[in-house]
């Protein structure tokens, strides 16, 4: 999980060039889908906030559980899962385990005290980049509203 | 030879692990004749103080229960580690932080008001709590100090070995015990006393490759007998549950609870089983899984009943965490 060290910088604060509070979300982007999705947006120059900390994947399927809590442990203030449309998975299958996957996820992220807008499963596809651009905006707003998580100093009190 | 020098102690544990050290039977005897037990607490008179007289490196072999939820744990931790050669975490709350870990589910304060204020059988209408000193005439009195997270013992100090289970398995203690008599220990940092597969693998229950319509808890259904605990919906720790036990629970009927801990070299037990168990839901769009997914009552107390202190997240999110802080640098 090299990949994931890139959130590790332990200070979430205010950009010096926006004055506020700039949130990290970490977005696990399937390639078939939604990576193309965002690679849509780019290419057709539609605006979203910086925020999205891409990782690409192979499948939605792929994404362990343990990715996203190393993501919010590690430093992120929200993770977003983005795949296929249930049905249009390459591999056939992989989003269904998705779709089961992370409702468990975000239960169980509810019950650990971290409020439901930091967690986000979206179903993207490659022709939605305008969807992806909804999703960055909508997704960026709403956790910098929260606050920076800052899980490291839950972990680290004694 | 001179005899093995053995100890023995408990932290935050319920005693069932020395019970489970009591249950190799008459096999004690055997290893009365090999080795002397220098420190245990549980079951005879030993003082700190004794501990604390021995040179570094007296014992032997050091086994460990217990997770660390208080400051006295952590002290005697660190004595037992000067004093030991091999020091082992025994049990699952001394690997992975077990039961008294979700308390890792509560504030601290949360759990202090729940004991010293609100619990029905007590009575405190001076909102008194526990306090680390205390002057009396004689002098001054002195509590450890509960800490805000419980964690296992090699969050404390470096552990040789680990054997999970809770309790570990009579037959496996016995297996390691014979493995540190004959000088056969693996390398260090390995986990002794269990297997590398899941209790899947051990367990008698027939598969049927079936998928989850609901979840029910024990007691509200009758599952067939025979037939894969999970598949009829009852959350079983199986598949993300090392082998060692034998399979026991599953043989009486009960499910899996995963005390037996992490396979492979990913430690987040949960996590392994959310991944496991979502892909066993039968769903075919977002409402139903959903619906399915609801009726699953308390994840985090299902998945990491024994695993808290080892879990990515560790703990509930932190009320407070700066005032907390603060608290710390000046209490501990």
């Amino acid at each position: 999980m090299a990949e994931l060290e890139v959130v590790e910088e332990k200070e979430t604060g205010t950009a010096p060039t926006t004055g506020r509070f700039e949130p990290k979300i970490v977005a696990f982007l399937c390639t078939w889908c939604s990576y193309t999705g965002a690679d849509l947006a780019g290419t057709a120059r539609m605006e979203y906030p910086p925020n999205f900390i891409p990782i690409r994947v192979m499948c939605s399927g792929r994404v362990d559980p343990e990715f996203i809590f190393k993501a919010f442990r590690d430093g992120a203030d929200g993770v977003a899962v983005c795949g296929c449309h249930p049905g249009d998975c390459h591999y056939i299958s992989g989003n269904f385990k998705t779709m089961s996957r992370m409702p468990i996820v975000k239960r169980y992220l509810e019950q650990m005290g971290l409020e439901p807008e930091r967690f986000r499963l979206e179903w993207i596809s490659a022709a939605e980049g305008e969807k992806f651009q909804q999703v960055a905006t909508e997704m960026t707003e709403q956790v910098r509203k929260l606050g920076p998580l800052n899980w490291n100093e839950t972990v680290e009190t004694q | 030879m001179s005899k093995l020098k053995l100890g023995l102690y408990w932290a935050a544990s319920c005693g069932g692990c020395d019970m489970a050290v009591l249950e190799i039977g008459d096999r004690l005897l055997t290893l009365v004749e090999h080795a002397d037990i220098v420190f245990w607490p549980c079951v005879a008179d030993f003082k700190y103080k004794d501990v604390e007289n021995y040179e570094d490196g007296f014992i032997d072999v050091c086994f460990f229960n217990g997770a660390i939820r208080n400051s006295e744990a952590v002290e005697i931790a660190e004595l037992l580690r000067r004093k030991s050669k091999v020091m082992v975490a025994f049990g699952s709350c001394a690997t992975k932080g077990g039961i008294p870990a979700l308390t890792n589910l509560y504030q601290r304060q949360e759990l202090l008001d729940r004991v010293y204020i609100e619990c029905e059988t007590v009575e405190n209408p001076d909102k008194v709590y526990p306090q680390t000193s205390v002057k009396v005439p004689a002098g001054e009195l002195t509590l450890p100090e509960l800490h805000t997270t419980v964690r296992a013992l090699n969050d404390v100090i470096p552990v040789d070995y680990y054997i999970p289970g809770c309790p570990p398995v009579a037959d496996r203690i016995w297996d390691v015990i014979l493995a540190i008599v004959g000088g056969e220990l693996p390398p260090a940092g390995s986990i002794v006393g269990a297997g590398d597969k899941s209790v899947c693998d051990e367990c008698p229950l027939e598969k049927r490759q079936i998928k989850i319509t609901k979840f029910h808890r024990i007691h509200e259904i009758k599952p067939e007998p025979g037939w894969c605990l999970l598949e009829q919906g009852i959350v079983c720790m199986g598949p993300a549950t090392r082998s060692g036990c034998g399979a026991l629970c599953l043989q009486a009927g009960m499910p899996c609870r995963g005390c037996y801990g992490h396979i492979g070299d990913e430690e987040d037990q949960g996590a392994a089983m959310m991944g496991a168990i979502g892909s066993l839901i039968d769903a075919k769009d977002e409402e139903k899984a959903k619906e399915i997914i609801d009726s699953l009552i308390d994840p985090a107390g299902y998945f990491y009943r024994f695993g808290m202190s080892k879990s990515t997240l560790l703990r509930k999110r932190l009320l407070n965490t700066k005032v907390k802080r603060d608290v710390k640098l000046e209490v501990l």
